[in-house]
């Protein structure tokens, strides 16, 4: 205390002496930032004290009691985990074992890729850390590139390929008419793209729309990205939650990988193991052969070392114990399952209750969407009446995120989508 | 326009582009190297008689009945990789020593490369505490694996700060504080510079010389420019003070220093409480912006406060500063990536807007830091009994670290090794830095099986009793064969 008091005594004497700069603050023209549109609408959720309340915004799976859910297989995997291993740093590149793992889910389980070591694959900070990295290593290697990225998309693809410095265009995605795929656009911007360039697209269950192509129509993309000699760049966060099997929601990327393009991917595991906040994922780049994937990998890791040095352990453990083993594994597709199929059968249950309650709109596409999302089609304005007049919280791009309904609550929902929409 | 490259599209020709063949009447124009790469790539393939995609087809050989379609079989699109022209990275030198030790099968080779703590038996350490932290959190069927909100637990955040400047810290108590998780001390260091890049108004990072290898990496990627200031003194193996307050000295007003809290790494090199006092006025008087590394404290002396003292000096003067804090080895969780960035302001109301700054550079990043290293981290230091605990578990492992280094200077002395090495037992933390060159260095690896990273640099968690003599021979035969 003395010493304080001394030292503040010392600081007043010499104040003349100082530059009066560093008394004042450096931070005065540090404007408050902007709310993130998603992680703000769970902010003023929670901040709600309303007991009616819903909070269908930010995309994390509930039960049908609207409770956050943390599946059977990763408990079992902790219980295996705790207490048993040391907790050093994992290699740059991440959890070897882990990302095998991963790989074998994109690639399919016997992909001559894989046998071939012509994948260049590191874990990464789940979803958005893979595209990060991705978007970093294409800045340093490709720096000419530009992203192509669809409209709309996930917020957050526009922040992080904009902090990585590559400029981005968007190309025509959703078709707000149909509320679902506007698919002659779409092939024209692929075919006015110059050659060589670079697109973001979303592997299945599309955020926010929930608006897929079909598998024919992913086989006219991909022959349309070879002609064009594009590279296709997936971003797959929801890898069985959209049908309910992993195989078939990886499609899409088969499709590319049998047509020969040399894809790159992210995949997440915060929605499908429902390991969110545990940060797991990974980045891949298929490669012509071994020697590049070598290549490539030891460059991925070089970008990662200055961001965060070698990723967190604890969610790769989790993923490797529960892959590695077949029991677990089961489980783990069974639960993935038992997801899916709730949130089909909310879908399902907003349409029903919707179209009971007499409303003049079009509610097809509720069904029609798949995965975590429904693109409601409701505008800013009802979106702000419902969270103002009924405490419903949602993005106001209109996203429903289905997750968050219960049997409990469709029928309150349904009855305030109507209320703010029947005078559209 | 649409109908005729409608038609067109059905003779299997698609829609031009700007590029396209149908702008030109002559052969495939493209107005960019990277397009002529491609369309060369795939030209390569049409004396294979391989299928052929239409954009490439001169725009002369309009017959229809050179229609294309994929074969969704053949295997012969290869196309280049559009990264073809990686050549493969370096390992990183101080991880690459770690990897190159992996692949040693001797029997007798020592791991003194990477900083991680090992025990008497050269195993690592799980400390208890945090073994009772995890059995906790997997037993409470209530916790859940949430997204944490892009600054990290709130509570985490709140003890991490009141950690490292002190519970009665009048800056936390005024709301002065913003502490954000982040990934270890790697993601502070690189979320705090990106911070600063962005809104800072003098975009030079002073860092000392020498440093932890990944700093200056760190802070050019987040766009920061990097210059040194002289600190260690090969000539003493002890700190260049006059030459470190010269280059502070002679800093433009209101550049950034990087100052390591305490165990200087690679050196361990610390200031005197009265050099840093001397250092603060310095630094203060030229407004340099302090931004503190603390990846060590509680492993330097063993005493959690004690080490704290040059970062509580500098917030105690009512300034501002920037502190990276890191729980990899005090805590021992070391692959949970658990860290977190403190910028202390002069009022709440700029810390609060410093704050959502902070989480704009975040949520592009990563989006949001990992669950389980702090939650463990929080349980600990929140529960009377735990955190007295970990104190005790801390000091132990620091006091190895001191017995290592008496008894290696110990052994040295024995062998009478030319040379002075005093240096060994005044300088703290876990790291020596020998004053071993590359080439004795290299012949320690080869002859000794002994690795290190080439700056001479040894981790001293990585000895213990058993291998102090094996070690202290390879340097008495380095320094004895290279003088």
């Amino acid at each position: 205390m003395a010493f304080r008091a001394v030292m503040s005594r010392r600081v007043t004497n010499r104040s003349s002496d100082i530059g009066a700069r560093w008394m004042s603050t450096w931070w005065g023209n540090v404007e408050p930032a902007a709310k993130d549109p998603i992680l703000g609408v769970t902010e003023a959720f929670l901040a709600d004290p309303s007991p009616s309340k819903v909070n269908v915004g930010v995309g994390a799976y509930r039960d049908d009691n609207g409770k956050p859910v943390v599946l059977e297989c990763v408990r079992e995997a902790e219980r295996r985990i705790a207490g048993h291993s040391n907790m050093e740093y994992l290699p740059m590149g991440g959890s070897v074992k882990m990302v095998e793992e991963t790989l074998k889910l994109a690639y399919g389980e016997n992909s001559e890729f894989i046998k071939d070591k012509r994948i260049a694959a590191v874990q990464s900070l789940s979803g958005t850390g893979a595209c990060r990295l991705f978007a970093d290593f294409q800045k340093r290697f490709r720096p000419d590139s530009q992203i192509y990225i669809p409209v709309p998309t996930w917020a957050n693809h526009h922040n992080i390929w904009r902090d990585a410095q590559v400029p981005q265009r968007t190309f025509h995605y959703y078709h707000p008419e149909t509320r679902g795929l506007d698919f002659a656009s779409l092939m024209d911007d692929i075919k006015n793209a110059p050659n060589g360039s670079f697109f973001l697209l979303h592997a299945c269950a599309h955020n926010p729309t929930g608006v897929d192509p079909t598998e024919e129509q992913w086989r006219e993309m991909s022959y349309q990205f070879k002609a064009k000699g594009h590279f296709a760049f997936f971003d797959m966060a929801y890898q069985g939650f959209a049908s309910g099997d992993p195989e078939r929601d990886a499609k899409s990327i088969r499709i590319f990988l049998e047509d020969g393009h040399l894809i790159g991917i992210a995949q997440s595991y915060a929605k499908n193991m429902g390991l969110y906040g545990q940060r797991v994922g990974c980045l891949s780049v298929l490669c012509e052969d071994e020697k590049q994937a070598v290549a490539v990998k030891s460059q991925l890791q070089q970008l990662a070392r200055p961001m965060y040095s070698n990723p967190p352990l604890h969610g790769a453990l989790v993923v490797s114990t529960i892959l590695g083993d077949p029991e677990l594994k089961n489980l783990w597709l069974k639960e993935v399952k038992v997801m899916a199929d709730r949130i089909i059968g909310m879908r399902t249950a907003l349409r029903e209750n919707l179209e009971k309650l007499g409303s003049p709109l079009s509610w097809e596409h509720v069904t029609n969407q798949i995965g975590m999302f429904c693109y409601s089609g409701l505008t800013p304005e009802q979106v702000d009446r419902l969270t103002s007049e009924f405490h419903i919280y949602l993005t106001r791009n209109g996203r429903i995120s289905m997750a968050g309904v219960t049997t409990g609550n469709v029928g309150y929902l349904a009855n305030a989508i109507n209320e703010v929409s029947k005078s559209a | 326009m649409r109908q005729q490259f409608t038609s067109l599209e059905a003779h299997g020709f698609e829609s031009p582009t700007t590029e396209s063949a149908f702008s030109s009447s002559s052969s495939i124009s493209s107005s960019s190297s990277a397009s002529d790469r491609r369309l060369k790539a795939l030209a390569r393939h049409f004396v294979d008689s391989s299928p052929v995609p239409a954009a490439v087809m001169d725009s002369h050989s309009q017959n229809p009945n050179d229609t294309v379609s994929p074969s969704p079989t053949s295997s012969a699109f290869h196309a280049d990789s559009v990264f073809a022209h990686l050549v493969r990275a370096p390992e990183d030198p101080i991880l690459g020593v770690t990897v190159a030790y992996n692949k040693d099968p001797s029997p007798i080779k020592l791991n003194l490369g990477v900083g991680a703590y090992r025990t008497e038996e050269g195993k690592p350490l799980v400390l208890n505490v945090v073994r009772q932290a995890e059995q906790q959190l997997v037993n409470d069927r209530s916790r859940v694996k949430e997204y944490l909100p892009i600054v990290g637990l709130a509570e985490y955040n709140k003890l991490s700060a009141k950690l490292i400047l002190g519970a009665d810290s009048p800056a936390i108590q005024e709301n002065r504080v913003t502490t954000v998780q982040c990934l270890s001390g790697t993601g502070s260091l690189r979320v705090g510079g990106e911070f600063l890049a962005r809104h800072y108004h003098q975009l030079t990072i002073y860092i000392p010389l020498p440093t932890w290898g990944n700093h200056p990496k760190i802070f050019t990627l987040a766009g920061l420019s990097v210059k040194t200031y002289r600190y260690y003194d090969p000539a003493t193996r002890g700190l260049d003070f006059q030459g470190l307050l010269e280059d502070l000295g002679s800093a433009p007003s209101g550049a950034i220093v990087l100052l390591h809290a305490c165990a200087h790494n690679p050196t361990g090199v610390d200031p005197t409480i009265q050099q840093w006092e001397q250092i603060r006025q310095l630094m203060r008087s030229k407004a340099l912006l302090p931004f503190f590394d603390s990846a060590y404290q509680g492993f330097a002396s063993g005493s959690l406060d004690a080490d704290a003292q040059p970062v509580r000096m500098f917030v105690g003067d009512g300034g501002e500063c920037l502190v990276a804090q890191s729980y990899a080895k005090n805590m021992g969780l070391y692959g949970e990536r658990v860290g977190a960035l403190s910028i202390v302001c002069k009022s709440a109301d700029v810390a609060s807007r410093v704050e959502s700054q902070l989480k704009l550079v975040i949520r592009p990043m990563y989006s949001s830091p990992p669950i389980h290293g702090a939650s463990i981290v929080a349980a600990i230091l929140k529960d009377r009994n735990l955190y007295t605990e970990w104190t005790i578990e801390l000091k132990a492992m620091a006091d190895r670290i001191i017995s290592m280094r008496q008894q290696l200077f110990d052994a040295l002395r024995a062998r009478g090794t030319p040379g002075d090495w005093s240096h060994i037992i005044k300088q703290i933390g876990m790291f020596t830095f020998t004053g071993l060159n590359s080439e004795q260095v290299a012949f320690m690896t080869r002859e000794y099986h002994i690795y290190m990273t080439s700056d001479g640099r040894i981790s001293m968690a990585g000895l213990s009793s058993r291998t102090v003599p094996h070690l202290a021979d390879a340097i008495h035969a380095a320094v004895t064969s290279f003088a």
